[in-house]
């Protein structure tokens, strides 16, 4: 080597970067595709590119600590005899005993309860700790059927009947036999140990004039009492969200990419699906042409964070939103007090989604005692009441900021893009312009 | 013997009448009338009571059913009995698709044939059909017993558990990881008392037995070709 010759710097590629060829050698070493939890973890075009307009002269704003902001919401109005009534615009996300600890599960109940909220069992049934700790429980009705009984379905306060999710529309889920104990294999009728499918379509119906008799089934079975949810993943919002209010539907769980799970392959976690932020809109014109927003409400979730993201999800159309992996780290998931032993499973606090293997060390995604006991129910459900709380606070004061006594009155003429993306995605103008990308032409 | 006319008194007077009986009543036996293929009759029944649905039914007839005994004089839409817990349901003819699907228990007979996907992620209940069965049958099957006297379409307990299929006559094809087992004594014996049970006259020494070769239970990357 020639040390006159200026040495140029090693320049890693873009396109190869460390993250993919870590992930070539994997496949390469073991055949096998990645399974992981959570949702995407790609940047996306999100609630973060978007801004509000605060009243100034042409509105004026609400006092912050005088006038009244609500929050309430009712659900399940269209057709149930009892609708669900919620203090606040969040709810917690369906997931199931067997995902996650038995200790997990009641912090959820426990938390949601003081806060005013529901929350919602997952695919594995509903157990009698959860009902108990739940005032408010939705039901999940998902392919697999597993746990599932009328005696349950009646007991419920609502009904989700899962179509899909948001981080792997069109797929099945997967629970690795690690986590198959005996009281998780008892619910679910499969031996203890094995790997447990989830079937990614509903056994005994195809298509919306199915799904309109089986939501016609499960109103006969439960007396007409309980509202009817319908989950879809976030794909093909519009006609999605239409074909569920056709077939009956009171509610519509809208779940963009972002949105969790328990565990799926990577691939399928940030290659299938759209970004939440994509599918409100789509889905809330569907329900405005067929004169529904309001009376079918829906719900979004998939990366709801903070309280800027439920006052933005609202001002697009939301009725509500809906939060799985934010409760679970306000519960304790990826803390940074369990650094060590994240280093010792190969990950980094903040990284860890090996959700599907059962080692958390929060005590939360596991079925292993020892680690599921670290998790205080009560003090993760009080952690948990506490966000909430802070949630529904900021977008209160964003809402009041922009004049509005209630959430739902937030609207996107309150709101700004800080990307052409985000501008197009949300339909709203680009930021000190009053372009909005695909209107006016 | 109780009438219940579907044509004049409809779906939602008739299933709140037969859910909500009081327990201590006499009045057990029930004829539902008119059904004219209407979907979700007899669904949700939750006491021990007798229903015969006299004509054809629609979709998910006697769903969820517990305890109840309902039987329809006539075929049945998709999914009959679909997630039944406890009870009798028998169809006198033909059954549509995903008869019996996610069932957890009670006995469903279905005295014609069945389409396809019978028993479809069964999880403990018995199911007997007199006649043949479609593709797809027995599709992630976890447990319980399904009796077919004769033939099974393709694919055949594609992805089964621990559920038991007897079939007598032909087999199309068996699904993924589904095999024929052994036939002991034991199994003789259940399938004697399944074929008793359910009223159907077939010599038990006529069926083979097909089951789980449990190779999929955990993911195995040499396995993948198998799907």
């Amino acid at each position: 080597m020639d040390d006159k010759i200026p040495q140029v710097t090693p320049r890693p590629s873009a396109t190869f970067d460390e993250y993919t060829m870590s992930e070539i050698r994997r496949a390469a070493s073991t055949g096998i595709y990645d399974i992981r939890g959570a949702g995407a973890k790609r940047a996306l075009p999100h609630f973060d590119d978007l801004l509000f307009l605060g009243a100034s002269i042409s509105r004026y704003p609400l006092e912050g600590y005088r006038e009244r902001c609500g929050t309430e919401v009712t659900l399940g109005d269209r057709y149930a005899k009892k609708p669900l009534h919620l203090k606040i615009p969040i709810t917690i996300a369906g997931m199931s005993f067997g995902s996650l600890s038995g200790q997990a599960k009641e912090a959820l109940g426990r938390g949601a309860n003081l806060a005013g909220t529901s929350t919602t069992t997952g695919d594995g049934g509903m157990t009698p700790e959860e009902r108990g700790h739940s005032k408010l429980l939705v039901y999940q009705y998902l392919p697999s059927r597993y746990g599932m009984n009328p005696d349950d379905l009646r007991k419920a306060d609502a009904i989700e009947i899962v179509i899909g999710q948001g981080a792997k529309p069109g797929g099945g889920g997967m629970l690795l036999g690690q986590k198959i104990n005996d009281r998780v294999a008892s619910m679910r009728s499969l031996p203890k140990g094995i790997d447990q499918r989830s079937a990614c379509r509903h056994p005994d119906w195809t298509g919306p004039d199915d799904l309109e008799i089986k939501i016609l089934e499960l109103r006969e079975i439960t007396n007409w009492e309980k509202p009817i949810f319908v989950k879809i993943g976030g794909s093909r919002p519009y006609y999605d969200t239409a074909l569920a209010v056709k077939s009956g539907a009171d509610v519509i769980v809208l779940d963009g990419m972002q949105g969790g799970t328990a565990a799926t392959q990577n691939v399928f976690i940030e290659h299938v699906g759209q970004p939440t932020l994509a599918c409100i809109r789509p889905a809330v014109k569907a329900l405005q042409e067929l004169d529904m927003h309001r009376k079918v409400q829906i719900i979004v979730s998939g990366g709801i964070r903070n309280g800027a993201d439920v006052a933005k999800a609202m001002a697009l159309g939301a009725d509500a939103v809906s939060i799985g992996s934010a409760a679970l780290i306000a519960m304790g998931d990826n803390d940074p007090i369990y650094e060590e032993e994240y280093r010792k499973l190969g990950t980094t606090a903040g990284s860890y989604d090996a959700w599907h293997l059962g080692k958390d060390p929060a005590g939360i995604t596991t079925q292993d005692p020892e680690l599921a006991s670290r998790l205080d129910p009560e003090k993760a459900g009080r952690r948990l009441a506490n966000y909430l709380k802070v949630m529904t606070l900021e977008a209160q004061t964003i809402a009041r900021a922009c004049g509005k006594n209630h959430v739902h009155n937030l609207e996107p003429e309150d709101l700004v893009a800080l990307t052409v993306e985000a501008a197009a995605m949300a339909q709203v103008p680009l930021a000190g312009t009053s372009w909005v990308p695909g209107q006016g032409y | 013997m109780n009438s219940l006319d579907l044509s004049t008194l409809g779906l939602r007077a008739i299933n709140e009448k037969l859910q909500f009986l009081d327990p201590g009543t006499n009045e057990r036996e029930w004829t539902i009338t008119n059904p004219m293929g209407q979907h979700a009759i007899a669904c949700g029944l939750k006491s021990p009571i007798s229903v015969t649905v006299d004509g054809h039914a629609g979709f998910y007839c006697a769903g969820m059913n517990q305890e109840a005994e309902v039987t329809v004089n006539g075929h049945a839409g998709v999914g009959v009995a679909e997630n039944m817990m406890s009870g009798i349901v028998r169809i006198k003819g033909n059954a549509s698709q995903a008869a019996g699907a996610t069932a957890h228990g009670g006995l469903l007979v279905i005295e014609g044939d069945a389409s396809s996907r019978c028993g479809i992620s069964m999880k403990g209940i018995d199911i007997v059909v007199g006649g043949s069965v479609g593709h797809m049958s027995g599709f992630m099957a976890q447990l319980g017993h399904m009796v077919i006297c004769g033939d099974a379409g393709e694919a055949l307990g594609d992805s089964i558990y621990e559920a038991k299929l007897y079939v007598a006559g032909s087999v199309e094809s068996l699904g993924a990881d589904c095999i024929e087992k052994e036939m002991t004594a034991e199994h003789l014996n259940t399938l004697a008392g399944l074929l008793e049970k359910s009223g159907i006259n077939k010599d038990p020494a006529l069926f083979r037995r097909y089951g789980s070769a449990r190779t999929l239970y955990n993911f195995d990357i040499d396995q993948a070709d198998a799907y």
